[in-house]
């Protein structure tokens, strides 16, 4: 076990499985398939996963951030939101973490 | 005009890609920093960044492991955030599929957004290149992005413990997955699917196992898909009249 808890053992299995799978994903089509044509309303679905998975994992971590027990903090908001903001106007994933950092430091300092 | 040989198709590459050494060193420095506060040793959080080579993927695994879910679950929702490597795969398919199969299988291992992304780029662009001139771009676009992956990570991990808490390195990974996925909304179709996982996510947070994340994740690329389906029906009627 870690300080925070992860089963070594699972740990190792999750980082070997993970490696084989993802060798997979990015060899299936490249390597199996060759030059095929593949099914439009698979690839449409394919377009979609990245969008659709992460706002997912994001959402409750920002809502109930682990750091204040799970209960609404104003800063974390507020840097969510900036981050956000900075992404659609700058479409730069830099200038939006940059700026997201710098508004939770700001919240934290003068929220706390 | 220059004459082009495979070589300086190859540095052409280099070129392209040199500037996401910018946006791939401070993720991948983020990754090692949190892996290590997370417990990881070097060995592990190396072996992640070198076995995996995605950022995101490995970044999900590692939050829900520190959240306790089940192996299942982490394993499912990370290889879901890395589907779109089977697309890219798909995509490079065409162009790299003539390659001998080693060759494909080497290339396969590098396909990461950034190498993906160029190469398709450049593939339209110059539909002469020859099947070796494809793979030397390719290959070229790739030199300055996964090594700088490797290494920027070593260099989180070894970092990693120094870093004092008054940073709310928490909160580090929200902020970069929220960074990465704004750019990525580029119609409306995305943004349906981005608020339709968001509110799955939190509305369905009770259920156990975090399988509320799977369910969530599965009604946004449905809606995604569905919406690109009926937007591109809708142009072909107003086309048609």
């Amino acid at each position: 076990m870690t300080d925070m808890g992860i089963d070594t053992g699972e740990l190792w299995l999750v980082i070997a499985l993970l490696g084989l799978g993802s060798y997979g994903l990015r060899f299936v089509f490249i390597g199996l398939i060759g030059d095929r044509e593949l099914p439009a309303w698979l690839l449409r679905h394919l377009r979609y996963t990245a969008v659709a998975v992460l706002p997912g994992l994001v959402a409750p971590l920002v809502v109930w951030p682990q750091a204040t027990g799970g209960s609404p903090d104003a800063a974390r908001l507020l840097a969510a939101g900036a981050t956000v903001a900075a992404g659609v106007l700058t479409r730069n994933v830099l200038a939006a973490i940059t700026l997201g950092a710098a508004t939770l430091f700001l919240g934290l300092y003068f929220i706390g | 005009m220059p004459t082009e040989t495979t070589n300086s198709i190859f540095w052409k590459g280099v070129r392209d890609a040199a500037p996401f050494i910018l946006v791939v060193g401070p993720f991948a420095v983020l990754f090692g920093v949190v892996a290590t506060e997370a417990g990881l040793d070097l060995l592990a959080t190396m072996s992640f960044s070198v076995l995996v080579i995605a950022g995101a993927a490995q970044l999900t695994a590692l939050q829900l492991l520190v959240d306790q879910a089940p192996t299942v679950i982490v394993l499912v929702s990370a290889l879901a955030v890395n589907l779109r490597m089977a697309m890219y795969s798909a995509s490079l398919a065409p162009y790299l599929g003539p390659a001998p199969l080693w060759q494909r299988a080497v290339a396969a291992y590098f396909i990461v957004d950034q190498s993906y992304g160029l190469s398709v780029y450049r593939f339209e662009q110059n539909p002469h290149w020859g099947i070796g001139q494809k793979m030397a771009y390719f290959f070229g676009s790739v030199a300055p992005v996964c090594p700088f992956w490797y290494v920027f990570t070593l260099i989180g991990a070894l970092l990693g413990s120094s870093i004092p808490d008054s940073f709310a390195l928490d909160f580090a990974v929200p902020i970069t997955f929220l960074a990465l996925i704004t750019p990525m909304l580029r119609t409306r179709a995305h943004v349906a699917a981005a608020l339709v996982s968001i509110a799955g996510a939190l509305v369905l947070a009770f259920l156990p196992y975090n399988l509320g994340l799977l369910v969530a994740g599965i009604l946004g690329m449905v809606t995604g898909a569905e919406m690109e389906r009926r937007s591109a029906r809708h142009l072909e009627q107003e086309s048609d009249a």
